[in-house]
């Protein structure tokens, strides 16, 4: 008996598969059933986990607004990322910034890098460090805001009030 | 020559065969059995995700930029030092046994290996370092060291890491830092992975304390063959899930404390097994000895439990005349790919448990 799939290789493997209540017998040789196995295996996967983890805290207003945002770089919708877990370039992270820094939170417990800088982008600017903090704060006062703890929330506010009216 | 690089990393497709062929006659320098705690650690791993700037990751990336991401990463890996004596393979000129052995020898994950167009893998000399090109991310850098030595592997990727980045513009942000095509691997895109070998703690049964216990610490278990495979011959690889907000060598701290206490306990393990049960497990050991030594059909299944046993008895003093390192070779040799490689054909499932048993019982009854 020659394989189902690829019609050449002797098969070696029985299968029986059943997709709602419909029995379905396949012979198939080592190689299809390995990339068979392989395919069934991915159909639930880390991406489900993800997508679903994506947008259970904003209001569903927001989450209709996040669906239509487009990356303008590569063209991926934060719908298409909710789909695949996947994003699409290194600039989707600034484009859907402000729905994914919950997100990494959540995932990482944390959404501070604290690990090396590139030496390139190291030389390149100090601006970039005091955004990356700024950016840290704004994240903070979010928070504070819906844990309604307002006096922390104010404290927070008016430390970015102070960043920010620096001249660079 | 299709990517048009320096001569000092070879490349072409007629010669691939015979570089997998060279692969196959060496061992891995993470096979070797030695570094620190080598009894109970097989390897200890690193793998840094970096994704270029201005290119779309593979998932979302059309031919043209996967070719170019190929042939860019590949021009400014030829300029690395500890990387210019290299092997390139493109997935799309291996057939599915040398993709296989690929896997099998710990050099790239089971994921590249479907959808090849456009992927390649480079291998460095001694197998130390590899880098998957256009697997989830642009680059998968990875090194393997023989033990306990998360530290050195560090220090070397890094410098590797520190060279690519002169040569190639990263994407990265400085509160997200690298930026991949997975949030979880986000940050540093690092993940450290040490391969522990527990035979005493599953025989005692405290196994499944002990990775209840990793779980809720953050980190994961998986199998010999990372993720998604399931754990046989007692091993575990145990890593972090966390890259972002800790600093490297916070990650590698936190794996390194993890692990000396797992060493502990598996220590301990052994010591009361050998007062307590001295002789089951001596006849437990000798047996497995002696069907690796006489079967003359084999699974590798069976293989990997029968060599795990003889692993821990080298290891208690129990077998002195085979070592570390022929053991730890046989658990990668007798893997099907390998099988078939060694023997050069194609093999059923049938064929194989003849040649592993005959392979086998060669290297064992030689010494």
């Amino acid at each position: 008996m020659l394989c189902d799939i690829c019609g050449k290789n002797p098969a070696t493997v029985h299968l029986t598969e059943i997709i709602d209540e419909q029995m379905n017998e396949l012979h198939l040789c080592e190689d299809c059933a390995r990339n068979k196995s392989a395919a069934m295996e991915q159909q639930f996967g880390l991406s489900d986990l993800l997508a679903g983890m994506a947008d259970f805290e904003k209001p569903s207003t927001e989450k209709e607004e996040a669906v239509t945002i487009k990356c303008p770089s590569c063209g991926l919708t934060y719908a298409d990322f909710k789909k695949i877990g996947r994003l699409g370039c290194g600039e989707c992270y600034n484009v859907f910034r402000k729905y994914l820094a919950p997100l990494l939170k959540r995932i990482h417990g944390s959404n501070q890098h604290l690990g090396k800088t590139p030496l390139k982008v190291k030389t390149t600017s100090r601006v970039y460090k005091k955004k990356a903090d700024l950016q840290e704060l704004k994240n903070q006062l979010q928070e504070a805001i819906q844990r309604e703890a307002f006096e922390e929330a104010a404290r927070l506010r008016d430390i970015i009030k102070g960043i920010e009216s620096k001249p660079r | 020559m299709r990517y048009g690089i320096s001569n000092r990393v070879k490349i072409g497709k007629d010669d691939q065969n015979m570089q997998i062929n060279d692969l196959l006659n060496h061992t891995s320098e993470w096979l070797k059995g030695t570094g620190p705690n080598s009894d109970i650690v097989i390897s200890s791993r690193i793998r840094l995700a970096r994704n270029l700037n201005k290119f779309p990751f593979p998932n979302w990336a059309d031919k043209a930029q996967l070719d170019e991401v190929v042939s860019t990463a590949v021009k400014a890996m030829a300029n690395v030092d500890l990387l210019k004596k290299s092997t390139l393979f493109e997935l799309a000129n291996l057939d599915s046994i040398d993709k296989q052995f690929l896997v099998e020898r710990h050099l790239m994950s089971i994921e590249h290996t479907q959808k090849t167009e456009h992927k390649a893998v480079l291998v460095s000399e001694e197998e130390i370092i590899s880098v998957m090109i256009n697997e989830e991310d642009h680059l998968r850098i990875q090194l393997m060291q023989s033990g306990f030595n998360l530290f050195e592997a560090w220090n070397i990727i890094n410098t590797v890491d520190d060279a690519l980045a002169k040569l190639l513009d990263y994407a990265f942000l400085p509160d997200f830092g690298y930026l991949t095509a997975c949030p979880t691997n986000i940050g540093t895109g690092m993940r450290g992975s040490v391969m522990l070998h527990l035979p005493a703690l599953v025989m005692s049964r405290q196994i499944e304390r002990v990775l209840a216990a990793i779980a809720k610490l953050s980190f994961t278990t998986r199998g010999l063959y990372g993720e998604g495979t399931q754990a046989s011959g007692n091993f575990f690889q145990i890593s972090n899930q966390v890259s972002l907000g800790h600093s490297e060598n916070e990650i590698i701290e936190n794996i390194n404390g993890l692990i000396r206490q797992i060493i502990e306990q598996e220590t301990q393990a052994r010591e009361i097994m050998l007062s307590k049960n001295r002789e089951v497990l001596e006849d437990r050991i000798n047996r497995s000895l002696g069907i690796l030594k006489s079967a003359r059909i084999i699974t590798s299944q069976e293989t990997i439990e029968l060599l795990s046993m003889i692993r821990l008895g080298n290891d208690l003093g129990m077998i002195k005349d085979i070592d570390r390192r022929t053991i730890n070779e046989l658990f990668i040799i007798t893997q099907p790919a390998h099988l078939q490689k060694l023997e050069n054909k194609k093999l059923s499932s049938q064929e194989r448990d003849l040649k592993r048993a005959e392979l086998i019982r060669k290297k064992l009854n030689l010494l």
